[in-house]
């Protein structure tokens, strides 16, 4: 199996290469946000207020990790949450310019349509790999939203962090290719 | 009269929270090593190869196999002849969560209200269920339950002529909503009978069976081996990529109910089954 490795950002000309089924690992900086973050961002963005991080062109990665137990790395265990929560909210930060949503599990037919529109990408990482992925972040920093303790924002950078692409900016879904799970 | 502290109580429960969220059950690294033998998409292998790598790191770095390290939901088994010394039980119990959480780095997961949303930040209250015997017996059965899995789980009030078929549908069908999100390969606990809040607790009841267990009664075994066979001929497969494996166990749990009722719960749980019993 070939594995891909990206740097991000990707530019545009990259994502459209990119198809789903694809197995990559990707490097650079990534947002984490989870449900609450994602509330309290979309509140932000309908009352105009000025965000806590540039949302164009962003990688977000739905994760609530562990606290380290050592100084090897800043999680304990830091695997993907389910991404269909963050469907309610996926529209406004499409729209808003994210490029790369990272999670497991599949998205809603107007999030894949959503994601081709804005030449986005959906990616899911190995669910209930907390230890082997906290091995692949390598430095967290607290952005925004402290008081949500393990919901808070952090710019992370990951490290040849393994995903499987599931939607790709072509309106293409791994998932539904598959016939076993439901629409 | 058996006695019991509250502290002997709070040590055992702290230790049994940062065992079950760090170190993978060696039957279920069995059951990996097994579904890995028979795995022939690529992809579900290195996804289960990740997994097997993901335990013996959890183990070596002492770091929970999944950041999420649930809601810890105890079976208390309690014999008629065991005096608890010292704090009420049930404050004992949550204090014992509280500090296993704590000291083994473990993510906070509880909300003080669906409403407002604010993180207790102890991981309690915890979720506790009373079993009173005879006898000197006390046991506690810990799980750990992670949100994504707990989410698909489905119940339905079917009825009676629906029989063993429409039971089948709707655990087939609950599993494919589950699909992916709900981290597969799954240990899946079904609860037949009770009345609407008895069905569920059943579901999670069976659980806390020894993995791979069947159950003693001959009609509930041969539908769990039926049910799991048309599971994993679904080919959901690891995390959802296909493959040759979606669940890991099945287990029924059965009790009496209403003439005109069927009740059936199913709570998935993933890959990453977290139980524990403490024998005191």
């Amino acid at each position: 199996m070939k594995t891909i490795k990206l740097d991000l950002p990707l530019a545009e000309k990259q994502i459209i290469q990119i198809r789903s089924g694809d197995f990559v690992e990707l490097s650079g900086f990534v947002y984490t946000m989870r449900d609450a973050a994602h509330k309290r961002i979309s509140e932000m963005i309908e009352k105009g207020e000025t965000l806590p991080f540039e949302l164009k062109d962003s990688s977000i990665y739905y994760v609530g990790p562990t606290p380290s137990p050592d100084n090897a790395f800043p999680f304990g265990a830091a695997g993907p949450t389910t991404s269909d929560r963050m469907d309610t909210y996926a529209p406004i930060m499409l729209s808003n310019g994210v490029k790369i949503m990272i999670g497991k599990g599949k998205r809603s037919s107007n999030i894949v349509k959503l994601i081709e529109k804005h030449n986005a990408l959906y990616l899911a990482t190995i669910g209930g790999a907390g230890s082997f992925l906290a091995k692949k972040i390598i430095s967290s920093k607290n952005i925004a939203f402290k008081d949500l303790g393990t919901e808070a924002i952090q710019l992370i950078e990951i490290k040849d962090f393994p995903c499987i692409v599931i939607n790709d900016s072509h309106g293409n879904d791994f998932y539904r290719g598959l016939s076993a799970i439901a629409p | 009269m058996k006695k019991i502290s509250s502290e002997q109580i709070i040590d055992a429960l702290q230790k049994a929270v940062i065992r079950a969220n760090v170190s993978l059950d060696a039957n279920i690294i069995a059951m990996l090593r097994n579904a890995i033998k028979k795995e022939e998409n690529e992809l579900a292998l290195k996804i289960l190869n990740i997994l097997l790598e993901n335990a013996e790191i959890s183990l070596s770095r002492n770091t929970p196999l999944c950041q999420d390290t649930g809601v810890a939901v105890l079976f208390v088994t309690i014999g008629s002849n065991v005096s608890i010394k010292g704090m009420p039980l049930e404050k004992a119990i949550n204090e014992g969560i509280k500090e296993g959480y704590e000291k083994g780095f473990l993510r906070k997961s509880i909300v003080s209200s669906p409403i407002k949303r604010i993180n207790t930040n102890t991981n309690t209250p915890t979720i506790i269920h009373y079993n009173y015997t005879e006898g000197e017996e006390f046991i506690i059965d810990l799980l750990i339950k992670g949100g994504g899995c707990e989410n698909k789980s489905a119940l339905k009030m079917l009825k009676p002529s629906d029989g063993i078929n429409g039971i089948n549908d709707f655990v087939i069908d609950t599993v494919k909503c589950a699909g992916a999100a709900a981290c597969p390969p799954f240990f899946i606990g079904i609860g037949l009978g009770g009345n609407f809040e008895k069905c569920a607790l059943l579901a999670k009841k069976a659980l806390l069976r020894d993995v791979g267990a069947f159950n003693s009664k001959e009609y509930l075994k041969s539908m769990e081996v039926e049910l799991l066979s048309k599971i994993n001929k679904l080919s959901i497969g690891p995390m959802g990529v296909s493959g040759k494996t979606t669940a890991f166990s099945v287990a029924i749990e059965e009790a009496p109910c209403h003439i005109a009722s069927l009740p059936v719960a199913v709570n998935i749980d993933c890959h990453s089954h977290r139980h524990r019993r403490i024998v005191f």
